[in-house]
């Protein structure tokens, strides 16, 4: 029996969408390799959340009801716990910020080969090929992983989310936490500042990237937002430097956007990038790269130099 | 307080590249200091300016190749660099996690830092998690994608923000000696200076073996292996406008006014 046991994650009282995604490549691996899937929650509303889980395709929830909010040391241990209790062939944990808190030091105490950021898995038995992209994207490679208990991190939206409601046996997981070997603690959470812009809210949004170069050059996009209305909004590298506000910034660790347009000027389409406009009625995208991964997703392309294009538009629409 | 920071010399891919067997051709690569850990390097010697870290020390798992990036590292003002290598490393396809984990374990153990600084994740392979691997590996405490870092907590803690998704952040008190794991925007990366160039060519780059360090070669061996090497599909189905930039320009003012975000 090759069993799977995926860990779902919440925050400030709600299930994350990962875990959702989790069950759906949960049950798929369950179902090639042989064995049972089952899914865990630690901590905050353990009850809830776990009603909430019980999901097609799901045969046990767990439910552990150690602290309110993520802490790694205790979900190290509560994981590893379960681990003994289940005894997966596969662990399945979401690629977020959280889940590389925790996962690579499960990997070292158990002694299990990790495999982060996996966008698809092929599973025969009890082998495994992970599916996952390097260089930024521009290449995807298949991984063959040594030998099982594996520790296996998903890439958030490649798997759709599981549906329908599952005959799960929901069991309470009675677990003590060492609290002498917590390190850490949680005081609390900020959110991005930046004054009162809400690019959420915009209809047109022109969105700058790398590609702008430098500083100085923002002019060229603010004389094109200034002529068309539109909301100014950016990609990570902008806001790394400073030349814009964390409160402009699209993305996974940004803002989602869902705008009538949105114009990606000098954005290469990062995956994290994507996660954050996809949901955009109309993409538009000027990117000098012709292999750019912002075309992929675009519904218009202009394969151009941003500082021709842009003031010409400019001009054209004032 | 003695700061460890890893650096690693990532390849870049040329916009058009092709692929030899499991790899990208090396034709198409050159070679650069990972973006993260260039943020890493600077919140060190931003440490050790302030007063606050003695000796800032980077280590490096590559070949002779990257000690050029090893010297941008000490011209931005590390003291000292160890480079590990090895031909079991080299036979490696990927190098996995967890053989990060023991060699800059290893190189710690040597001189016991207080605070270990590395990138979240390197540009190239992006497996995001040799810092939290190594501060498990060491027992030390940790903190995942770190934009904000003070170490000026009571009770000998660190205070973090961790860059959760969505615009939000953590503020966590870590209990030390812990790993970082630096965000990109955290700080604002230097220029090597002249100076700082010129200073880098006497500082040290200790080059190590396995052996050097107490490993054997097993502790080489990669639990991954790359089975394939392709590009993704292109799943586009984008109108390319083409033409000169006056003809792009007047198609895509045509588009913006059909969709009624700007007006006729």
């Amino acid at each position: 029996m090759s069993d799977v046991l995926a860990i779902a994650e919440h925050r400030r009282g709600e299930l994350r969408d990962v875990s959702f995604e989790l069950i759906t490549a949960g049950a798929a691996v369950a179902e090639a390799a042989g064995g049972e899937l089952h899914v865990a929650i630690i901590g905050g509303d353990v009850e809830g959340f776990a009603e909430d889980l019980n999901r097609e395709g799901v045969d046990v929830v767990h439910a552990a009801a150690n602290g309110e909010e993520f802490n790694h040391d205790v979900y190290v241990q509560t994981v590893e716990a379960l681990v003994d209790e289940v005894g997966p062939e596969y662990l399945l944990l979401p690629n977020s910020v959280n889940g590389l808190d925790y996962a690579p030091a499960l990997a070292i105490d158990r002694n299990m080969p990790l495999v982060t950021d996996v966008v698809e898995l092929e599973v025969d038995g009890e082998d495994l090929v992970a599916m996952r992209e390097m260089y930024g994207s521009k290449v995807e490679t298949a991984i063959e992983v040594a030998e099982g208990p594996y520790a296996i991190t998903i890439r958030s939206a490649e798997w759709p989310p599981a549906e329908g409601m599952g005959d799960a046996e929901v069991r309470a997981f009675d677990f003590e936490t060492d609290e002498d070997a917590i390190g850490t603690t949680v005081t609390g959470f900020e959110e991005a500042a930046g004054g009162d812009v809400d690019i959420s809210e915009a209809d047109f949004l022109v969105s700058v990237g790398r590609g702008i170069g430098e500083e100085d050059n923002l002019e060229l996009i603010e004389a094109l937002a200034e002529a068309t209305g539109a909301t100014i909004s950016a990609s990570r590298p902008i806001v790394d430097n400073g030349w814009l506000a964390k409160n402009r910034q699209v993305g996974q660790s940004g803002k989602t956007v869902t705008p009538d347009v949105y114009l990606a000027v000098g954005i290469s389409g990062a995956v994290q990038h994507v996660a954050g406009m996809k949901g955009a009625d109309t993409i538009i995208a000027i990117n000098t790269d012709p292999n750019a991964p912002i075309f992929d997703i675009a519904d218009y392309g202009i394969i151009g130099d941003l500082f021709e294009v842009v003031p010409e538009l400019t001009e054209q629409l004032s | 307080m003695d700061i460890l920071v890893t650096v690693k010399e990532v390849a870049e891919v040329a916009d058009d590249f092709e692929i030899a067997g499991t790899a990208i051709d090396e034709a198409y690569l050159e070679y650069d200091l990972n973006e993260w850990d260039d943020y890493a390097v600077e919140e060190a010697v931003q440490l050790q300016e302030a007063g606050i870290a003695d000796e800032v020390v980077t280590a490096t798992i590559g070949p002779e190749r990257a000690d050029e990036t090893i010297r941008m590292a000490l011209a931005k003002g590390a003291d000292r660099a160890v480079r590990v290598w090895d031909d079991a490393l080299a036979e490696q396809d990927l190098i996995d996690v967890e053989t990060k984990a023991e060699i800059f374990a290893a190189v710690a153990e040597e001189f016991e830092p207080d605070l270990i600084l590395t990138g979240v994740q390197a540009g190239d392979d992006s497996l995001g998690a040799t810092g939290v691997a190594l501060a498990r590996q060491l027992d030390y405490q940790w903190a995942a994608v770190v934009n904000n870092l003070s170490l000026e907590g009571e009770d000998g803690t660190a205070r973090v923000h961790r860059e959760l998704e969505g615009g939000v952040e953590e503020v966590t008190d870590v209990e030390m000696p812990a790993v970082f794991t630096i965000q990109t925007g955290i700080n604002e990366p230097r220029y090597a200076s002249l100076r700082g160039i010129r200073q880098a060519q006497s500082k040290e780059i200790d080059p190590r073996s396995l052996a050097d360090l107490g490993l054997d070669a097993e502790a080489a061996e990669s639990e991954l292996q790359v089975a394939e090497m392709y590009e993704p599909e292109a799943e586009g189905e984008a109108e390319f406008i083409e033409g000169d930039p006056d003809e792009q320009a007047g198609e895509l003012a045509g588009v913006l006014q059909d969709s009624g975000v700007v007006g006729e």
